[in-house]
This record gives C-alpha cells, sequence and structure tokens, in this order.
C-alpha cells in the first residue's frame, strides 16, 4: 500500500537537549524523516526544544515549534496545527514517552490525530517491564527470570529467591538512568532506591543476571504488510554487563557462527512482528557464550543509537525508511537508495568491518565514577570501518581524541599490575587500553579473559596487535613490516613512536615506498550491485574504486564524537557549510568520523569520508581528491587544531588563514594585538611557581581565575577567592614548572555577553548579541543566555560592536568569529576570541534568519558581505525573546560536583522562545527539564559571598507563597535580617533523608570554595541530582527562577508560534 | 606461503596459500554471506567452483561438527581476505585452515576480495586458478581460456546409492518422500525429516519406475551444481514423474523440474550467492528474504509454452525464483527456504509441500 490518504499533516516529534543516552543520533533520525515526508508530498510540523539541531532549521519542516517538548505545550501545539498524524517514533525515548502520554490524557482522541509508526499498544508492551515479559513469554522467547517492583521490600525478598547479582532497571528511562548491577544486599537497596526514583512510574525490574554472556543487537524494520528485514547485526566487544552505548560493538557480529545468527535473526523478525511496529526496531539479546541459550534483554520500538549506527555501518538510511513506512508505504515499493536501482527490501552485505568506541566525559569529570555498567555514561560515540578488525578498532580509538597512540594512552605505561587488573575487572573506561597494557606485560590471554569475559577471538586480535607493536620496535622497519603494520591500523604516528623515528618521516617513508590507502565504497550490497553512492572509508587494500572529478572542490572537516564542549552544534555547522558549498557550485566533501550525525548521512556531502580526525587521514583524502582545500572553522576544536599542520603540508585552508587562527589562539599574540587596538581585556599573567602565583594573584587582587597553559587529564579551570585556595589549587596541579605554566587572571566579576559575527576583513555582520543570566565565571554553555540582551546600555552595545569590528578586522578573519566579553560597570572587556563556529552560531542563524554558516563560506570563497547584500555591524534585533538554557546529565555521572564554574559541564541545551522574556525563560527552564515548582519549600544553603542577594531571594519566594528552609550559616544570616526561616539539620544523613522524603522543592546551593567531595554543599547538590529535586548553584540562575516563576503566575499567556511565524 | 589467483582476464592477485598447497582451478564466483562459511564450503551445489567470500573475516568460530552440509568440504578453492588463524566457539573443532587442508583443498587469503567481486560483476563469472607455484603465472591465463569447466558435476556430487531416512518429527503427518538428490544438502534433508518426512534418497539418474515402484506420496528434487542441461537423466525421470505424484523442487531441481516440462535455462552473469536475496511472492506480495546459491536461471519467456507459471519473483533483478504448475501439485523454488546458511523464514514452504501431499493422498485414495 502506498502514501495512506488520511494523513496529510503530520506531527513530528524531536527529541529535545542533548543529554547521556540521547544525542544527535535523533537528530539524524528527525532530519531524514522530515525530508523524506516532505518528499512524499506530506506536510511536517516539528516541534522540538534543541535549537542546535539541524532538523530544527526552518527550511526541513513546513512548519517548527522550538518548544518544550512536554505534554501541555505538544497539546498547545496539536491543538493549533491539527495534524492528522503523530510520528513519535523518531524522537527517542522522549517522543515515545510524549506520545505515551497524549495519548493517555486523551490529547490524539480529541483531536482526532492518530499515532504512526508504532501504536500505544506496541509502546506499551515493548516498554512497560511487565507487559514486555508478558508478551515475550507468549511469543515463546526467552527473557532473563525477573521481577517488576515497586518497593525496596519486593526487590530484597525477589533477591532472597535468586541470590546475586541482579540487574536493576528501571522503566521508562533512557540510557538506563538510575539502573546498575547489584552485587550484594546493599548495592541492591542503594541502586534499586536510585532507580524507583528515576522512572517516572516509581518501577524497576529486577533481573537474574546474564553478565558476561555475549550482547548482540539487531536492527530491524517492518511495513505494514508485514514484510520484514534485518538491516544489520551488531556485537558488543564487551559483553553483558555494560551498556550498549558504553560498549564497543562491532558490526557485523564476528563470533556467531550462521545457526546463531539466524536463530536470533527469527527471533527479532517474530518479535518485531507481534509488536507490529511500522518502522525501525532495535532487540538486544544476551547469548550464552558456550551453548544457543539467549534471553531477550531489550526491545525499542523505535529509530535509536544503534539504528543510526546501522544506517552508517551498512549505508542503509532506516530514519528515512521507517518514516515512509509509518505513512503507509511498504518495502518492496521502495528503492534502496543506496544502490538506487535494486530494491529497499533486502538485507545489507556488509564487506568490511566497523567499530563503533564511546566517548566518555571523564576527561571534564576527573572526579567522576569511571567504571562502567548499566547505566550508560558516554556523550558520544565514533565509528571507523576498515577491511580488517584491527583496522576499524585503531581508527576507532584515534578518532576519539583522547591522545591515544596506537593502543597506548599517555598513562597506560605508567600504570601497576593491579592498576591493570582492577581495570579489567572493574570494567574501567580504559579497559580497552588496559587489555593492550596487559598483553605487553606478558599476561595470557586466559588471565585477562578470566578478568573481562571478552570473547578470545577479539582477546587473540589485540594481542596480535601488541606483537606487532613488539616487531616494530625490535625489527627493521621493512616495506612489509610497515604495510602490516598500516593493514592492522597503526597511524604514522604510533609507527613512529615504536621505531623511534618522527610522524613525518614514517610518512615519507610510506609514500616512497607506496604504501598509501585506496578508498572503498559502502554499498549496502559488498559489491553485488553497481551503487550510486559516494560514501568511502579507506583501507590498505588493493583496488581504489573512489572516481575524482575535476571540477572546484572543497573538503569540510567534522568534529569528530560528541562531548561536553563540543556538540552537535558544529554538526549543524559541517552541514550548513556543506550546503554553501553545493550552493555556490563547488564539490562538497566531508570527513567526519560520527556515526550519529547529519554530517555523515551519504547524502548531505556530495561525497563523504568516514575517517579519523587526524592529519594523516584528512592528508589522505586531500590528496586523493585532488581538493582545491579545506574549511576548519565549522568543526569545532577538532578541526581547527589540524589547520596548522594541514596547511604545513601544503594545502589550503579556506577562510581564516592559520597565522589569524594563531593570532587569537595564542595569549602573548592575542594580548599584544588587544593593547595594539586599545581594547581592554582582563589581566594576567602565567606562572611557574606557588609563591609567584601568589605574588600575582595578590597584585591581580581576588578573585582571580586560574587554569593549567596545556591541557592534562581534565585539570579545570577555577575560580579562586583566597590564598589559601589558590595554594590549594596550585598544589593538586602536580606538573607545575617552567615548562607547564598556571595562567592567573583576574576575575572579573560582570555581565557576559557573546557574539557571533560573520566577517570578510572589510565588512562584520553581528548576527546579534547573547547576554548571559550567570555572571562571568560560569563557562559560557552552561549560562543561560538570552537574545536580544535584556540589560545591556546603549553605550555598552556599542563598545561590543566596535571591538568585535576592529577584532575582527584586527585578527584577519575570513568567515566567522565568536567573542565572550565581560561588562563591568559600563565597561566591556573581552574574554575570549574563537576564530571560528561557536556554540551559539545555530541559535543566532535560526532566530535571525541571519545564514551565519552561509555567509562564512560565501566569505571564505571569495565573495564580499556586502556584494551579498549585508551591512557592516550589529543586525537590527528581532521583536522576540529566546533564552537558551543548558541541560545537565549529572543523573549519569555519579559523584560529580555539579556546580557551576569555568569549566563546561552541560551536555546539551534547549531554546524557550517568546514575545516575552519571562515567558521565554519560564519556556526554557520547562524545555531543560527543571519543572517550576508551583508551591512547596526552597532549601537555601549559600556561600558566605551570596547571603546578601540569598536574602532578597528568600524574601520575593516568600511573597510568591514559597516556604524557605535553611542550613546553617545561612539560616542565621536569614533569621538577622528577619527573613522567616526553617532551620534544617546539616547532619548529611538528616539531609539524605529530606531530600528523599521531598521536603523541598527546589535547592538552591552555591559553592563556597573548594571542588572536595566531603563537603556539605557537594553532598547537597548531589543528592539533588540523585533524586531529581532541582538545584541551582548560581545565585543568578536562582534570581532568573523566580523571574520566571513571577511570570508564569502573571496574566498573560506564553505563545505557540512556530519559528516561520516569528520570521515572517 | 605465497599463492596468487589466475583469472582468465590476465588479471592476477597475489596472496598468501591457506589451506592445501598447489594448484586448482574452477569458475570464480562469490558469495556475499556475513556467516556461513563452513556449510558453503561443504555445500555440493560450489562443487566445482571456486568461492570468493565478500565479507573479510572468514573462519571467526572455525569449524564445527555439527554445520556440514555435506560429507565433505565440494568447493575447488576458496578466496579470502583474512583466515581467522584464532578463532573461538563453543563448538570449535578446527580452524578453517587445517579444515581445507585436511580435504586437499587449496585456499588463497590475503586478497582485496572487494576488487575481485567488482571484477566478476562486470565480467560475469570467470575460470581461474589458485596456485602456490608461481614461476608458470602467465601460461596459466592462456591455458584458462580453451579450459572447458567439467560438465557432469552432478555425478560426481550425488548419491551412488540408495538410503533412506527416517522422520525425527514424529508427530507431523508422515509422508514418504522420494529425494531425487542432484548434490543435496544436509539442511534440506533435516528440514524435510523435521516435517515428518520418512525420506528415500536415490541417485540423480535414478528412472521414473524405480522411483514410483516406491511408492512416494511426493519426490523431492535437490539442489545441485552446474548447469542443468547437463542433467539429462534427471531431466527425463522429472517428465516421467509429472501427474504421477506431488513434486517440489529446489535450485537445481527447481531448473530442472522446468526443462523437463519445456521451459528453458540461461547462465547468468555472476548468478545469486549469499543470504540476503529479497524474494516476492507475486500472489500475497510478501517478501521473504531467502539464501541463495545458483549461476544458472529459468527464462521466463520460456515458461509461456509449459504449463508452469510464476509464483515468486526476486525484487533485485526480477529474475524468476519460484513456479507452479497450473493443474498439477507441482511446484519449485529458486532458493533454499532450509537455510544453513541464510535466513530460515521460508521453511513454510515444506509445509505446503506436506499439504500437497495430504490433497493428493485424499483425492487417490482407493
Amino acid at each position: 500500500m502506498p502514501l495512506n490518504p488520511a494523513w496529510k499533516k503530520v506531527l513530528v516529534i524531536g527529541s529535545g537537549p542533548i543529554v547521556i543516552g540521547q544525542a544527535a543520533e535523533f537528530d539524524y533520525a528527525g532530519t531524514q524523516a522530515c525530508k523524506a515526508l516532505r518528499e512524499a508530498g506530506l506536510e511536517v510540523v516539528l516541534a522540538n526544544s534543541n535549537p542546535a539541531t539541524i532538523m530544527t532549521d526552518v527550511k526541513m519542516a513546513d512548519l517548527t515549534y522550538i518548544e518544550p517538548l512536554l505534554p501541555e505545550s505538544l497539546a498547545r501545539i496539536i491543538e493549533k496545527e491539527n495534524p492528522d498524524a503523530l510520528l513519535p517514533t523518531l524522537g527517542g525515548q522522549t517522543g515515545l514517552n510524549l506520545a505515551m502520554e497524549l495519548e493517555r490524557r486523551g490529547v490524539l482522541k480529541k483531536y482526532g490525530v492518530d499515532l504512526i509508526g508504532c501504536n500505544a499498544e506496541t509502546i506499551y508492551k515493548a516498554e512497560d517491564r511487565d507487559a514486555f515479559k508478558e508478551t515475550m513469554l507468549a511469543l515463546g522467547e526467552p527473557v532473563a527470570e525477573s521481577t517488576i517492583v515497586t518497593t525496596l521490600d519486593e526487590g530484597k525478598s525477589f533477591a532472597r529467591s535468586q541470590g546475586f547479582p541482579l540487574i536493576i532497571r528501571p522503566a521508562y528511562t533512557l540510557g538506563g538512568t538510575g539502573g546498575g548491577i547489584a552485587k550484594n544486599s546493599k548495592q541492591l537497596e542503594e541502586i534499586l532506591h536510585r532507580g524507583l526514583q528515576a522512572s517516572p512510574i516509581g518501577q524497576c525490574l529486577l533481573e537474574r543476571s546474564v553478565a558476561g554472556w555475549k550482547e548482540i543487537e539487531y536492527e530491524v524494520m517492518r511495513d505494514d504488510a508485514d514484510n520484514c528485514i534485518t538491516i544489520c547485526n551488531m556485537e558488543n566487544i564487551d559483553p553483558v554487563g555494560i551498556h550498549t552505548g558504553d560498549s564497543i560493538v562491532v558490526a557485523p557480529s564476528q563470533t556467531l557462527s550462521d545457526v546463531e545468527y539466524q536463530m536470533l535473526r527469527s527471533s527479532s523478525l517474530k518479535i518485531i512482528r507481534a509488536l507490529g511496529v511500522n518502522g525501525g526496531c532495535n532487540v538486544q539479546f544476551a547469548l550464552n557464550p558456550v551453548s544457543r541459550e539467549y534471553v531477550v534483554i531489550e526491545v525499542n520500538p523505535r529509530v535509536s543509537r544503534s539504528s543510526a549506527l546501522a544506517s552508517k555501518a551498512t549505508g542503509y538510511p532506516i530514519a528515512k525508511m521507517a518514516a515512509l513506512l509509518s505513512v503507509g508505504f511498504t518495502l518492496p515499493e521502495l528503492t534502496n537508495p543506496v544502490t538506487g536501482h535494486t530494491s529497499a527490501c533486502f538485507e545489507p552485505a556488509l564487506d568490511y568491518v566497523v567499530v563503533k568506541f564511546p566517548r566518555w566525559p571523564f576527561d571534564k569529570f576527573p572526579a567522576a565514577d569511571h567504571r562502567l555498567g548499566t547505566q550508560m555514561k558516554a556523550t558520544g560515540e565514533v565509528m571507523a570501518m576498515e577491511r580488517t578488525l584491527e583496522g576499524a578498532l585503531l581508527k576507532a580509538a584515534r578518532s576519539l581524541e583522547i591522545g591515544s597512540v596506537g593502543l597506548r594512552i599517555a598513562a597506560s605505561g605508567g600504570w601497576t599490575e593491579m592498576e591493570i587488573e582492577d581495570k579489567l575487572a572493574s570494567t574501567d573506561h580504559e579497559r580497552f587500553f588496559a587489555i593492550a597494557e596487559a598483553f605487553r606485560r606478558g599476561w595470557t590471554s586466559l588471565e585477562v579473559q578470566m578478568l573481562t569475559q571478552i570473547d578470545p577471538f577479539y582477546l587473540a586480535k589485540i594481542k596480535e596487535l601488541v606483537s606487532l607493536e613488539r616487531r616494530l620496535q625490535g625489527e627493521p622497519l621493512t616495506s612489509e613490516l610497515l604495510r602490516l603494520a598500516k593493514v592492522k591500523g597503526f597511524s604514522d604516528l604510533a609507527v613512529a613512536k615504536l621505531t623511534g623515528r618522527t610522524e613525518e618521516a614514517v610518512r615519507n617513508l610510506r609514500m616512497e615506498l607506496g604504501i598509501i590507502p585506496v578508498f572503498k565504497t559502502v554499498d549496502t550490497c559488498a559489491a553485488e550491485f553497481a551503487s550510486a553512492t559516494p560514501y568511502y572509508y579507506s583501507s590498505y587494500e588493493e583496488e581504489d574504486e573512489g572516481e575524482v572529478t575535476s571540477g572546484p572542490k572543497i573538503v569540510v572537516l567534522g568534529s569528530g564524537p560528541i562531548r561536553i564542549g563540543q556538540g552537535i552544534e558544529f554538526d549543524y555547522c559541517s552541514v550548513h557549510a556543506l550546503m554553501a558549498l553545493q550552493g555556490a557550485g563547488v564539490e562538497a566533501i566531508m570527513v567526519n568520523n560520527n556515526p550519529e550525525t547529519v554530517s555523515t548521512d551519504f547524502d548531505t556531502a556530495d561525497k563523504l569520508y568516514f575517517e579519523p580526525l587526524t592529519v594523516e587521514d584528512v592528508l589522505h583524502v586531500l590528496h586523493k581528491e585532488r581538493a582545491d582545500g579545506v574549511l576548519v572553522q565549522f568543526g569545532g576544536q577538532t578541526a581547527i587544531n589540524l589547520a596548522g599542520r594541514l596547511e604545513g603540508a601544503g594545502v589550503k585552508i579556506f577562510g581564516t588563514p592559520v597565522d589569524s587562527i594563531d593570532l587569537a589562539e595564542d595569549r602573548e599574540r592575542f594580548a599584544e594585538l588587544l593593547c595594539r587596538l586599545g581594547i581592554p581585556q582582563s589581566e594576567g599573567r602565567s606562572v611557574t611557581s606557588i609563591t609567584q602565583a601568589a605574588t600575582v594573584a595578590e597584585e591581580l587582587e581576588f578573585p582571580v581565575i586560574v587554569r593549567p597553559s596545556y591541557v592534562i587529564g581534565g585539570r579545570a579551570m577555577q575560580v579562586v577567592y583566597t590564598l589559601e585556595e589558590l595554594e590549594d589549587y596550585l598544589r593538586r596541579a602536580i606538573y607545575l614548572s617552567p615548562e607547564h605554566p598556571i595562567l592567573v587572571d583576574r576575575y572579573l566579576d560582570g555581565k557576559e555577553v557573546e557574539i557571533d559575527a560573520v566577517s570578510d576583513g572589510e565588512t562584520t555582520v553581528i548576527a546579534g548579541i547573547m547576554e548571559h543570566i550567570e555572571r562571568a565565571g560560569v563557562h559560557s554553555g552552561d549560562s543561560l543566555a538570552v537574545y536580544p540582551p535584556q540589560s545591556l546600555t546603549p553605550s555598552e552595545i556599542d563598545q561590543i560592536q566596535d571591538y568585535t569590528c576592529r577584532l575582527a578586522a584586527g585578527i584577519g578573519i575570513r568567515g566567522l568569529i565568536n567573542i565572550q566579553f565581560v561588562v563591568v560597570r559600563g565597561k566591556v572587556y573581552v574574554l575570549e576570541v574563537n576564530p571560528r563556529a561557536s556554540r551559539t552560531v545555530p541559535i543566532l542563524s535560526k532566530v535571525t534568519g541571519i545564514p551565519l554558516v552561509n555567509l562564512a563560506v560565501q566569505v571564505a570563497l571569495g565573495k564580499s558581505l556586502q556584494e551579498l547584500g549585508y551591512k557592516h555591524g550589529l543586525a537590527p534585533e528581532m521583536p522576540y525573546v529566546v533564552v537558551k538554557a543548558p541541560v545537565f546529565s549529572f543523573e549519569k555521572l555519579t559523584k560529580v560536583e555539579t556546580s557551576l564554574g569555568p569549566e563546561m559541564k552541560s551536555t546539551g541545551e534547549v531554546l524557550g522562545m517568546d514575545t516575552q522574556f519571562g515567558h521565554a525563560l519560564a519556556k526554557a527552564f520547562a524545555a531543560s527539564r527543571i519543572p517550576l515548582p508551583q508551591d512547596g519549600s526552597i532549601l537555601v544553603s549559600v556561600a558566605e559571598k551570596d547571603r546578601p542577594e540569598a536574602i532578597t531571594l528568600a524574601r520575593q519566594l516568600s511573597q510568591l507563597g514559597f516556604g524557605v528552609k535553611a542550613i546553617g550559616d545561612t539560616a542565621k544570616a536569614l533569621a538577622l535580617c528577619g527573613v522567616e526561616a526553617d532551620v534544617v539539620s546539616e547532619s548529611s544523613q538528616a539531609l539524605q533523608e529530606a531530600i528523599r522524603q521531598r521536603e523541598f522543592s527546589f535547592i538552591l546551593s552555591t559553592p563556597t570554595k573548594g571542588t572536595t567531595p566531603e563537603h556539605t554543599g557537594y553532598l547537597l547538590r548531589r543528592l539533588a541530582v540523585e533524586h531529581g529535586v532541582p538545584c541551582f548553584s548560581s545565585m543568578d540562575t536562582a534570581k532568573a527562577v523566580v523571574r520566571a516563576l513571577q511570570e508564569i503566575r502573571s496574566q498573560t499567556k506564553p505563545q505557540v508560534l512556530s519559528l516561520q511565524e516569528y520570521l515572517a | 606461503m605465497k599463492a596468487a589467483l589466475v583469472l582468465e582476464t590476465g588479471k592476477v592477485f597475489m596472496g598468501e596459500s591457506f589451506g592445501a598447497s598447489g594448484e586448482t582451478r574452477g569458475e570464480v564466483v562469490f558469495n556475499t554471506g556475513m556467516t556461513g562459511y563452513q556449510e558453503v564450503l561443504t555445500d555440493p551445489s560450489y562443487a566445482g567452483q571456486m568461492v570468493c567470500m565478500t565479507y573479510p573475516l572468514i573462519g571467526n568460530y572455525g569449524i564445527n561438527k555439527q554445520d556440514d552440509q555435506s560429507e565433505k568440504v565440494q568447493v575447488q578453492g576458496f578466496i579470502v581476505k583474512e583466515a581467522a588463524l584464532n578463532p573461538n566457539h563453543w563448538q570449535l573443532e578446527k580452524n578453517i585452515s587445517r579444515t581445507l587442508a585436511q580435504a586437499g583443498v587449496v585456499g588463497i587469503k590475503g586478497i582485496d576480495t572487494r576488487a575481485l567481486t567488482r571484477i566478476i560483476r562486470e565480467y560475469g563469472v570467470l575460470r581461474g586458478v589458485i596456485t602456490t607455484r608461481l614461476e608458470h603465472l602467465n601460461e596459466i591465463t592462456a591455458k584458462l581460456k580453451t579450459w572447458q569447466v567439467p560438465e557432469n558435476v552432478v555425478a560426481d556430487v550425488s548419491t551412488k546409492k540408495i538410503y533412506t531416512l527416517p522422520p525425527t518429527e514424529s508427530e507431523k503427518g508422515s509422508f514418504h518422500v522420494v529425494v531425487m538428490d542432484f548434490g543435496i544438502k544436509k539442511n534440506i534433508l533435516q528440514a524435510m525429516q523435521a516435517q515428518g518426512f520418512q525420506l528415500t534418497v536415490v541417485p540423480y539418474n535414478t528412472s521414473a519406475e524405480q522411483i514410483l515402484k516406491r511408492r512416494p506420496d511426493g519426490v523431492f528434487l535437490s539442489n545441485g551444481p552446474g548447469d542443468p542441461k547437463c542433467v539429462q537423466a534427471g531431466i527425463e525421470t522429472i517428465r516421467n514423474l509429472i501427474n504421477q505424484c506431488p513434486i517440489f523442487g529446489i535450485c537445481l531441481g527447481h531448473q530442472l523440474l522446468s526443462l523437463a516440462l519445456g521451459g528453458d535455462t540461461y547462465k547468468m552473469k555472476f548468478g545469486h550467492r549469499g543470504g540476503n536475496q529479497p524474494v516476492q511472492e507475486l500472489e500475497t506480495k510478501r517478501v521473504t528474504i531467502t539464501s541463495q546459491n545458483h549461476g544458472y536461471a529459468i527464462s521466463e519467456d520460456s515458461l509461456a509454452q509449459t504449463p508452469l507459471y510464476v509464483t515468486h519473483r526476486n525484487l533485485n533483478d526480477q529474475s524468476v525464483e519460484g513456479v507452479k504448475h497450473q493443474d498439477l501439485p507441482v511446484f519449485s523454488v529458486q532458493y533454499h527456504p532450509e537455510a544453513g546458511p541464510g535466513p530460515s523464514e521460508s521453511l513454510y514452504l515444506f509445509d505446503e509441500f506436506a499439504q500437497l501431499m495430504q490433497e493428493w493422498r485424499a483425492q487417490h485414495a482407493s
């Protein structure tokens, strides 16, 4: 059956902000879906609160609502738009949960909206633990013995009958939030309590642990005529026990016999048929490594992170097809878009190995618990393809940008045997490197297998790599040995380190010997059919099949894995750069390694190279393509960091020249420039000893900002207020030495603002100014930010405009520039300049309608902004307000200090949009999943310096009808000023109990000093996160909350307008 | 040890020898299955052929005792990118290299199998030689061009004597099926045993008279290697079986059935070999993903002069995948519903065969 004629207008739900467990993959899925549905002639209405996405671009849907993904806002959109159908399966767990809630509230029925892709019953059967178990048992599909519990006691009694270990999985949570494996009753109590809290319906599944079994996933598709296909299966190298999002995954499975492969495939088809999904579905199995016994672990009746991976791994566009199937098309009616001439109803055959490697945020959170388990902790992932498993593994490892060289990380050589054993046994995130280190020290495969339960097939591969390391260290580097090293995935740098050469020397030797990679096509069919798709990976093989055109072409470097500080916004910029190049008649070539993104969709660029973003790998692409040059300003710091060496290798850098990039990034050169231009900046020096630091700090006056001038294991930037704090910081900066200075800057206590502009050297167009709500000292990525600015004076705006224009010209920007300023008592200081795309480019592009990236590309190609019709200076303000709010994933990262500071901690962001500031602010909070409390009590515990402000705030909250409670000195201060506040005991046990009992609607807790975990404030903030109580660690955020609370109670109503309507 | 793969086009791939050393020649074909190399190696339909696996890592789970499709390794040569040195699996018996060596089958690894596949896709199936004797490579091409692919391969792989197999599933209806063995895979026999059939397996050249003497409820026509037109004895037998009992054919058996009824077959450019071929049943529009291994196909035009009509079609190239007799309980499919390797979702065809035998028995009860 083709398109169902009953559905003309479809509402698509996005997945909202990036959080751990739900990342860029849903932008990829949603974007594909929107495109496919519109191509099929449907009108698409999109709701998503995440402004950094491609899918929320004004051209992706007919109408785009950047609104909170909450049932109330969705209901308002449905009421206004009256869509015929709602497609929830492209928006991750958020989409499904919302659909269920709208169904439950009767909204869908009321407005006659059909749920498509999968119905409420399907969602219920797959998501509700009890229903899932029943469904599987009815099908005769095995599940691990389990029980559903809603109380601790039920859990304990199950444990008595089953014994340990037990797996705890909260119902309806994403990325396994709140789950874990309990090995004893104490752990059970702890995890189960957290899990029950995390589950929106207070329900957890306790199940027999099959930890150590093989974890296998199948991506399945089904159409309305009941045709079913599997797109891909995947095997986790890490056996059951580590969340699949935190596992190293290979596709296709490597260690399953055909009988096992088909057994699980048949089971997957049976399950998707029984659930009646129209579209994509993910089925996860645990397979006993020594028999055919298996259990179904989980089913996701929607596209997922795994399906994005499967799409990129095979080339088969699952999300696009899923969207088409949801509106009635059947698989045999559709053509395989990759070959362009065979049927879409088939199963891809791979002739290469795919490896996915997770990217964890522990570099940013050294204090976090680094052990992996059933709760996902990775923020992103990379994928690599090669014709050997080893090659794919090492390509993936170097794509992570964690400083690994081959199978080593900086620390691995220094680990003790105990540490290695611990890393292997406790599923540490560095386990992969620990395995290699163990083999390096002569451990046997059996020993490693006992500790890790990883299949000996994989361990043998790693062991072989270690033997090869040894050969490289001990033997002359012959052509054969070098070739073998390359086939097995070693980078030039790795070979260089092992053979005592420089990377350049290895590269030159390789070129002399003609050892260069060829490029192979990803075609879904293992070369059985000719394919139209320009999707390539490199391999040290014989035949190169990439065809190269002779026209103008430019390579865009992507931003690699999603990590804290470098998120989906850079993918947005990369995608727009590709589109701009295409618009300018230039062949647009993408190099990236992130399988979750739109930029690595095979039909985004003219050509896609799925490669690590290293100089070596990028040069291969550039030489192969004989490209005119590269664009580095859109792929975040990843791409910018390659600029210098690429230029050194003779590559033309389009846009801002390398020297200008250096001018902006080199502190000394930059300070000189500011001095020459007469632009003020905060004072600072670099110091190499504790005494020197103390002198400088006294001179600059506390507080000061301190940070290392180089990056080591996540040592963060910090604001220090006292000499004691400074000394404490420096003592922990263990590598302080003349070679590794620490930078001490005066901390300017003012308003932080930032701009995004595009410049051609003469004309500089400032799209807008975003004013941060938190004062300087909180990382811009973690601040609430508002456009247009709400409290800047005309003179301040003038200064910002003037400095921006002069800086752009002075640095020699040809393209994008982002500047962060701090405004102190009417005076504007420059904090930082980024000669590249920034986190706020997508937001400002969207809300001002100024296509920043497009302009930057055109400028890079030689056009002037004037001829493009743009005027010098700040663009006119738009008549509405947007507030960007950060979103954190602290609940997944146990032990992390949650208070805000100069080091970024958020994983994603949302946008609140309205004609009034207060409503925009309230929407931003709502969208960032901080439900603003209507009543109840606030707990106040703030640092001494914040008390005066806290007193005012407490008064306002009291007037709004909230109860005020306080701890210790804060309570005393409030009492002194006559604010009535209940005193709460400071003892950690009492606090824990009070928070558990939900005695506080929200908490205001600002950090005093240091970040040492034993502090009451730290404990309070962690407890709040773990129990889902909103907690604010900055006075400014708290003030904004109060403002939003006041607004919500005002008479005016929030707007329900699409982006298109705002811009009209 | 170094080895070379030489094609009739003159192209030479250098690689390393694995399995037996020496020299072997045959038709080079490719298989796109990502698992199931053991089933491929032992599938008699590959007799005379050198199989190139498109998936680069072969032998990861080794070779076990259970998954063989016949008594021996059947391929003429084996071409892979990488043959696992350290396989691991709970059923593991030996690694693939040792298996080939024991079977005396020459293998070559370290080949850019994708490049080879692209050549086959371009030129069609090619004659080739794998050799560890590298000194006379240039002579090989000339010899290959004049070399004739052996014709009567079925005779080599078919059973020499008649044997019987009991049903393994006794609760299902019991039928006696005579199986014409043109090179049958074990999984087909097992699938029918599991269907409750009592099997009598007979050589490919058994006459219809001899078969009917055994009073079968139905006759099954097996898969097998090579050009169906070379199996004249089998075609003759099938012709004489029509209207005598229900008949079900798979792969070569399917082609032979058409030939017996006046249809024609042709050699495909590079055939279908793998576990991902989409086949649509025309009546229901339902698609199943099938396991296939054939280099010949039924010419659809030729069916006009026969009592057969097309029931299944390949969605990729529209080739004929299944036929049925207009009046009689006679049908066949080009693909392998028994799986092993490949998807098992077409097993229901054995049910249909049972159904036909049931009806036939009812009609002919005397």
